[in-house]
């Protein structure tokens, strides 16, 4: 099913106002149509990141679904044991999600991600993406896009960002997507979807980070629909073996407009050193990868 | 019906686990564990077990699946050893952070590096302060008694168990084991009923982001800080002997095994020389100090049965009479001494006359100890009257 | 020994609004909804709504006429990029209060006054 307006979204909010996040998060954002999207019955598991401070600080909690928070590297390990224990009390009408960063994912998860992964435990993995340690106060992660400036990577990043989802796509599990707050529909119904199929599902989040990235806090929406136009950020799902580009992505293939990357770049403090080489770079890689998805989605579509 | 069985320790410890009705079992191969895994999951397999075996990738994650697991309401088992239960740390001190009722079998092993797949208790002496309780077994029948009373003991407390017997030693000899009758050990230990509900009413979040002073919630109650959180570890721990005492009896009354006690003793009646130590090493020393007593000497055995929390008290009554103890450890704090010396040094220092102690570290990565070397340690400590600089490594010629 | 009816066993928190305060004391910008320009409101028509939609802390509602919970809004100025109407317009909050307290003191001397 596909939700085509604003007001199919449920108007009920998850998240209580006066949390401890950032003003203009990317995270808050994504997160509520998240919740919104996961509803009922579930029960969550978060590893140190921004989401324990924007959960809130002890005795009070901001979200009102039950959370086990839990230590960084292990989400998908402490996603498992909710689930084995849930389904050993004979308690299978819930739905576990873990939901961690991009340093909790890409780095110090990712085995545990990856167990959890090829044993095809039934939990939904959401994997936020802010591309970098934002919440210990921006340092380099594997997300990190080439010349990024970090607190680690003050000469700017000189690798790629780690392609997560050809990771997870290469555990054949049953469902996986990326999504971005700035189409909060197409977020909303890729975790509909998820939480009703079996097994590992992984939905992938852009997250755009004022402060860790060096923007004005209203440029959120503007950003991260540019990363989207840019190639930099795609939205596509992978379900069975179908790949599908979707929403924005999807009519960028149809209508062949894809803007250069150093549009999206300029905006954001962190991409002031970048050099014409770099932008290159990842306008190479950008171009690559798009090509990619585009056989990819003509692929499937002629299947 | 109890019946004997002729089995080797390991598979005592995964019998300890079905018997007690454990629902979630994680777990990772490592020598000399390997066999628990493996036992359990023929049990789970065939049927005869009701539980989730999780064959997880890591130590980390086995201890993460049993603490999820726990937190929502499953009685939980994994047993490890050595780098395993290092690489387990972390989680370590989060399960009883967490106030949860893990049950651990511990096939204690030498740590590398360099490796060693054998025996000593560096491995479980290092996680000492973590939280846990560690309890301490001298033969194959207390594995399997342990893990049984460790649930209604932990279930209890909220405090998590590591049930520790020596790797090969015991894991992989066979001896006679009773195992305790289906029926009687349901009406010995009731289902678990966690401290939290996570499906109920309200959404909790559990473990979050602690101040370091307490806050009121919105009902206006005064919170617990973190350091009232830690108290609130350190006051159970305490007060976890006499549940331990309590909870041995019961099952003495029951089953016939008495467990109402923190430290074994052997003719320690008038006994003015005591031989000190854990685990099967206690069998050793009983054996030395039959010997010893045949020589004329008053010898007898203490040995500690629960490490954490430390039976200071039953401890300093034991020793009392003591003129000169000596204590073999299977660990070493370098750069000071013996875990255990250290400790009953600690718990000795109320007294008013303290006894001559000598400490030897002994067995370490599996060297052999046997009761004449024990004998042998001993006649040269009472020789030397203590005067012995440092902790004595026995039986190293290179 | 602990009492076994400790409610404090293990550390867990429950749900509070305003879980870090009044977050509206962050903001340095206020937005105001001038209702003339606002789509549902002058439509009179549930449509639009992308305020509601963008806004990352959940503190504008989705109805007629459209409200911004000030109490909890953080200021970042999300809103009035995303609508298209222009409705929304991000007003200094010191020059704000400066005002209001401005014609909250006439109103006082007023009062004196009469």
């Amino acid at each position: 099913m596909t939700t085509k307006t604003v007001m199919q979204l449920p108007e009920e909010e998850y998240i209580l106002p006066g949390t401890r996040a950032c003003s203009g998060c990317g995270l808050s954002l994504a997160y509520r149509h998240i919740l919104k999207a996961l509803g009922e019955k579930v029960i969550l598991t978060i590893p140190a990141s921004c989401l324990t401070v924007l959960h809130g600080l002890y005795p009070s909690t901001s979200v009102r679904l039950t959370n086990i928070n839990t230590a960084f590297a292990t989400t998908a390990a402490s996603a498992t044991g909710i689930a084995a224990g849930l389904k050993a009390l004979g308690k299978t009408d819930y739905t576990v999600v873990g939901i961690a960063g991009d340093g909790g994912t890409f780095d110090i998860g990712i085995q545990a991600l990856s167990a959890a992964a090829e044993r095809n435990t039934d939990f939904l993995y959401i994997c936020y993406d802010n591309e970098g340690y934002m919440n210990t106060g921006t340092q380099r992660s594997s997300a990190t896009p080439m010349g990024a400036f970090t607190t680690t990577t003050p000469g700017t990043k000189i690798e790629h960002k780690k392609d997560i989802l050809a990771i997870m796509e290469a555990h054949s599990i049953p469902y996986m997507a990326s999504a971005s707050p700035a189409y909060p529909l197409d977020l909303f119904d890729k975790v509909v979807k998820a939480k009703t199929i079996y097994g590992t599902r992984f939905v992938h989040v852009h997250i755009p980070c004022a402060p860790g990235w060096g923007f004005p806090t209203d440029d959120l929406v503007k950003l991260a629909k540019l990363a989207v136009d840019t190639g930099m950020w795609v939205l596509y799902e992978v379900e069975g073996n179908v790949f599908r580009l979707t929403g924005r992505s999807r009519r960028m293939a149809g209508s062949g407009k894809k803007k250069p990357v150093d549009q999206y770049l300029k905006l954001q403090g962190r991409f002031k050193q970048v050099t014409a080489e770099q932008i290159d770079h990842l306008q190479a890689w950008v171009d690559n990868r798009w090509e990619r998805y585009l056989q990819r989605h003509e692929v499937s579509n002629e299947a | 019906m109890s019946k004997v069985k002729i089995i080797n320790g390991n598979e005592a410890a995964a019998l300890g686990a079905k018997i007690s009705r454990v629902q979630v079992v994680a777990a990772y191969p490592i020598t000399p564990q390997s066999k628990i895994p493996e036992t359990l999951v023929k049990y789970v397999d065939s049927g005869e077990m009701k539980a989730e075996f999780i064959r997880v990738e890591s130590e980390h994650s086995a201890m993460t699946v049993c603490i999820s697991a726990s937190t929502v309401g499953a009685r939980v088992f994994t047993a490890t050893a050595a780098n395993g239960l290092a690489y387990m740390h972390e989680q370590l001190h989060w399960a009883a952070g967490a106030r949860l009722p893990i049950v651990m079998a511990l096939a204690n092993r030498g740590l590398g590096a360099p490796w060693t797949i054998f025996n000593d208790m560096q491995d479980s002496i290092s996680q000492r302060d973590t939280g846990w309780m560690q309890v301490y077994c001298r033969d194959n029948q207390e594995i399997i008694d342990s893990i049984i009373m460790g649930y209604k003991i932990t279930e209890q407390l909220h405090v998590p168990m590591m049930v520790c017997f020596d790797g090969f030693v015991l894991s992989h000899t066979v001896m006679p084991v009773e195992i305790p009758d289906q029926d009687q050990v349901d009406a010995f230990l009731p289902p678990y009923v966690p401290h939290l509900q996570v499906d109920g009413p309200e959404p909790i979040n559990i473990n979050p982001v602690m101040l370091a002073d307490p806050r009121v919630n919105a009902e206006g109650v005064d919170c617990p800080s973190y350091m009232g959180f830690r108290l609130r570890l350190q006051e159970t721990l305490e007060s976890a002997g006499d549940v331990i005492l309590k909870v041995g009896q019961e099952f003495g009354e029951i089953f016939g095994r008495d467990y109402g006690c923190l430290l074994w003793e052997y003719r320690t009646d008038g006994a003015d020389i005591i031989l000190l130590s854990m685990g099967s090493l206690a069998n050793e020393a009983s054996l030395a100090v039959d010997q010893l007593r045949d020589k004329g000497y008053k010898a007898g055995v203490v040995a500690l049965r629960v490490f954490r929390p430390f039976p200071a008290e039953p401890l300093r009554a034991a020793l009392s009479d003591a003129k000169h103890v000596v204590i073999f450890d299977k660990n070493i704090s370098y750069g000071n001494e013996g875990a255990t010396c250290t400790e009953t040094k600690a718990a000795l220092f109320e007294g008013d006359e303290r006894p001559v102690i000598t400490n030897y570290i002994v067995g370490l990565g599996g060297k052999n100890v046997s009761f004449a070397d024990l004998e042998a340690a001993t006649l040269k400590a009472l020789k030397r009257k203590g005067q012995m600089n440092g902790p004595h490594w026995l039986g190293v010629a290179v | 020994m602990v009492a076994k009816k400790d409610p404090f066993i293990s550390a867990c928190a429950t749900l509070e609004r305003g879980e870090a305060g009044r977050t509206g004391d962050w903001r340095a910008k206020r937005p105001i909804i001038d209702l003339s320009k606002c789509t549902p409101c002058k439509k009179q028509k549930d449509t639009c709504y992308l305020c509601w939609l963008y806004c990352p802390d959940g503190t504008i509602n989705r109805g007629i006429p459209v409200e911004i919970d000030l109490e909890y809004c953080k200021g970042c100025g999300i809103c009035a990029q995303v609508c298209p109407a222009k409705a929304i317009t991000m007003e200094d909050e010191e020059d704000l209060l400066l005002k209001e307290c401005a014609i909250l003191n006439e109103t006082e001397a007023g009062g004196e006054e009469s």
